[in-house]
């Protein structure tokens, strides 16, 4: 004898949520739109401007300098790879996108940190978002993110932003939370103000905490911006996408490998930030 | 000290609940209650419970207790890093506890430095910048506070250690770098929490002593916690003792170890090495005869022989302290038809100021056995201490406390030969 339970129309209620967001903010929608393109554009204008050789040497040359001669040498083999397979395009696309989705990321998510870490009301109400955010597979943000912004970029960044923010957010928290009580307590003594203190003791102690979080958010965007090639984001993204379409595995290994070279040394150059920072 | 007895700090009726109804706890205090009744019947603990008391102007106080005691919170509530339930705290005309928040900024960065148990350095500034931090909060231009903290350094002997990071240093050196934050900041009271009781016993030695000569330069008012009572009596103008929130006794380190309020105090001072906390002043006996300069031989024989001494201190008729004559040398001078006991007076004797600890004193009975000359700054004969009276006056300060026997005891080696020492 079952209950006729009726269904709960969630999913309608979040379209009828999400339609009239469309509707009524298209405005807001589109200019976001046509702002983030532009930086998109000019972007990948810039580094597609430089000669192959040209932004290989100044990468291998960053590398060297904030960590050391290896990386350099890593970096060079592996760009050179990624320009011999004819990748170095779509590479620069998602290098592109990566750099820009956590740059909005990052803007958004230290303040939102810092705040958090100060205000426990604030912490409380934000964590479960967060949770949410991160939790949520990744393809759905997708979804909504198209007839928002349309199909392209412009949408992956919005998807990439809302996946990756999460960390930046939660270890900027953490870092400024982990500062030693008697720190603060000193701060106090000498009479130092919220934002003295917040400038001169929390934020610079907790940086390599903070470096550690932007980290995750640059790792976190890379990936999320290889899956947007699902709504039509160019890069490497697109030439897997492209292989699995014409069931050419090769292809597929091939850019594959570009995005876990690109990944490696977005994560070697950001990790030696962190720790060359910390004296 | 006693010539300046302005009051700087006048802490009144101040007590510390901790918990969310203070009300009650006071309520409770007021009809008698003690801190374990009240925390069991209302889940408040007691902190701090009606603490009265002065910091004089240019004084070492010293608030001393176990841990739990409440002299941690007490120090912090002069501060307000810890809100004080009730009572007054004035510092020059200004209540503290009734400051807004900004009037309290301005108060900590005018009045109160603070040197920390486990230092409190930022591990990310340099010792340079560490002790640039109070001048740095207050808005001092870049190179005035540059110049302040270097002198600070300098003065807590860290010259050249300017660029280096905290974590470079020892944990003596660390603790200099916040005795020089707290210094440089030049604010009118120092407050120092356990200053030295993480550093090891040797260096905390040498600290205890470079802040008696720092507070000897520089007369800072200054506020020093510790748990430690040989520490307090080291350096402490004054003790406030503390148990379970209340103030058991006041006094000075002597007071305290001579006259103990009641059992707590007494219990706390066993152990206490007496004669580190007695000086020359107390074991020092009015000299019984002395000779003049310009007397002859048989003058200062006649001298000795009715006071039954054989060394003498010579002095002029303001009594400043010339040197000694033994009375063998005296004999001989007689037998010489010497006019004057001048070419034969020694400098070889032992003159301390009335302050010098009576501990001091023991090393150099070993060397000499004539009594050691007490002189004021001008070298002039106050009195002697022989042997024997600095041992009665031991004895006599262990008495009260019940203690001491034993180490005076093993100090006493031979009462017979140090009687046959010879008065004065």
């Amino acid at each position: 004898m079952a209950i006729e339970v009726p269904r709960i129309p969630l999913g309608q209620w979040i379209e009828a949520g999400l339609d009239w967001l469309t509707s009524n903010y298209s405005m807001v929608t589109r200019g976001i739109s046509r702002v983030t393109q532009t930086g998109i554009d000019g972007l990948n204008d810039a580094l597609m401007w430089l000669p192959e050789w040209g932004l290989l040497a100044i990468i291998v040359g960053l590398c060297w300098w904030v960590a050391n001669l290896r990386l350099g040498i890593g970096a060079a083999l592996g760009l050179a790879l990624i320009w011999n397979l004819g990748l170095w395009e779509p590479m620069i696309e998602t290098l592109t996108l990566v750099v820009i989705a956590t740059f909005v990321a990052v803007v958004i998510a230290l303040p939102v940190g810092i705040a958090a870490a100060l205000s426990e009301r604030l912490y409380r109400t934000i964590m479960p978002v967060l949770d949410f955010m991160q939790t949520m597979p990744a393809f759905v943000y997708l979804i909504p993110a198209i007839p928002f912004f349309g199909i392209g970029s412009v949408s992956a960044i919005f998807a990439t932003v809302i996946f990756s923010m999460p960390p930046a957010i939660r270890f900027t928290t953490l870092g400024i939370r982990q500062v030693p009580v008697e720190l603060i307590e000193a701060a106090d003594a000498y009479g130092a103000n919220r934002a003295q203190k917040l400038f001169k003791v929390q934020l610079p102690l907790s940086l390599p905490t903070v470096m550690a979080g932007i980290n995750q958010t640059i790792m976190l965007a890379l990936s999320m911006v290889v899956i947007a090639a699902m709504i039509g984001a160019d890069g490497l993204g697109s030439e897997v996408w492209r292989a699995i379409q014409r069931l050419r595995p090769g292809d597929g290994f091939e850019a594959g490998i570009a995005v876990v070279i690109l990944a490696m040394l977005l994560d070697r150059v950001t990790q030696s930030l962190r720790k060359g920072r910390k004296t | 000290m006693n010539e300046n007895r302005n009051v700087k700090i006048r802490v009144r009726n101040l007590s510390k609940v901790f918990g969310n109804q203070p009300k009650k706890a006071l309520e409770l205090r007021n009809q008698g209650l003690k801190r374990p009744e009240i925390l069991d019947k209302t889940g408040q603990t007691l902190g701090l419970s009606n603490i009265d008391f002065d910091v004089y102007e240019g004084e070492l106080l010293v608030i001393m207790g176990l841990s739990g005691s409440g002299k941690s919170t007490l120090i912090r509530c002069l501060n307000r890093l810890i809100e004080p339930t009730e009572g007054e705290i004035v510092i020059d005309g200004e209540n503290i506890p009734e400051l807004d928040d900004k009037a309290l900024l301005e108060c900590r960065r005018r009045h109160f430095s603070m040197v920390f148990q486990n230092f409190a350095l930022f591990p990310h500034r340099t010792v340079q910048q560490n002790a640039e931090f109070g001048l740095e909060i207050r808005g001092v231009d870049k190179q005035e506070r540059a110049r302040v903290a270097r002198n600070a350094l300098h003065q807590v002997g860290l010259d050249g250690w300017e660029d280096a990071y905290p974590n470079q240093l020892s944990g003596g050196m660390q603790q200099r770098v916040g005795l020089a934050r707290a210094l440089a900041n030049d604010s009118t009271v120092l407050l120092m929490d356990e200053a030295f009781s993480a550093l090891d016993p040797l260096i905390r030695g040498d600290m205890q002593q470079e802040l008696l000569e720092l507070q000897n330069r520089m007369q800072k008012t200054t506020v020093f916690i510790t748990h430690d009572l040989d520490e307090a009596i080291n350096i402490g103008d004054r003790i406030i003792l503390l148990k379970d929130g209340e103030i058991v006794q006041i006094g000075t380190p002597e007071d305290i170890l001579t006259h103990p309020a009641d059992d707590y105090v007494a219990r706390f001072i066993e152990g206490v090495d007496m004669s580190r906390i007695l000086t020359a002043r107390h074991a020092m006996r009015p000299v019984r005869a002395t000779a003049r300069e310009d007397d002859g031989p048989r003058t200062t024989l006649r001298k000795m022989s009715e006071s039954g001494i054989d060394s003498i201190y010579v002095t002029s008729r303001d009594r400043t302290l010339h040197g000694l004559v033994e009375v063998d040398a005296v004999e001989q001078a007689v037998k010489q038809g010497k006019e004057s006991i001048r070419d034969i007076m020694t400098q070889d004797f032992r003159a301390v100021g009335p302050d010098e600890p009576l501990h001091n004193l023991f090393a150099m009975f070993s060397e000499k056995s004539f009594p050691i000359a007490v002189v004021d700054d001008n070298r002039k004969l106050l009195g002697v201490v022989v042997k024997g009276a600095v041992l009665d006056e031991l004895a006599r300060a262990a008495e009260p406390a019940q203690v001491g026997e034993k180490q005076v005891g093993e100090k006493q080696h031979d009462p017979e030969t140090l009687a046959a020492a010879g008065d004065a």
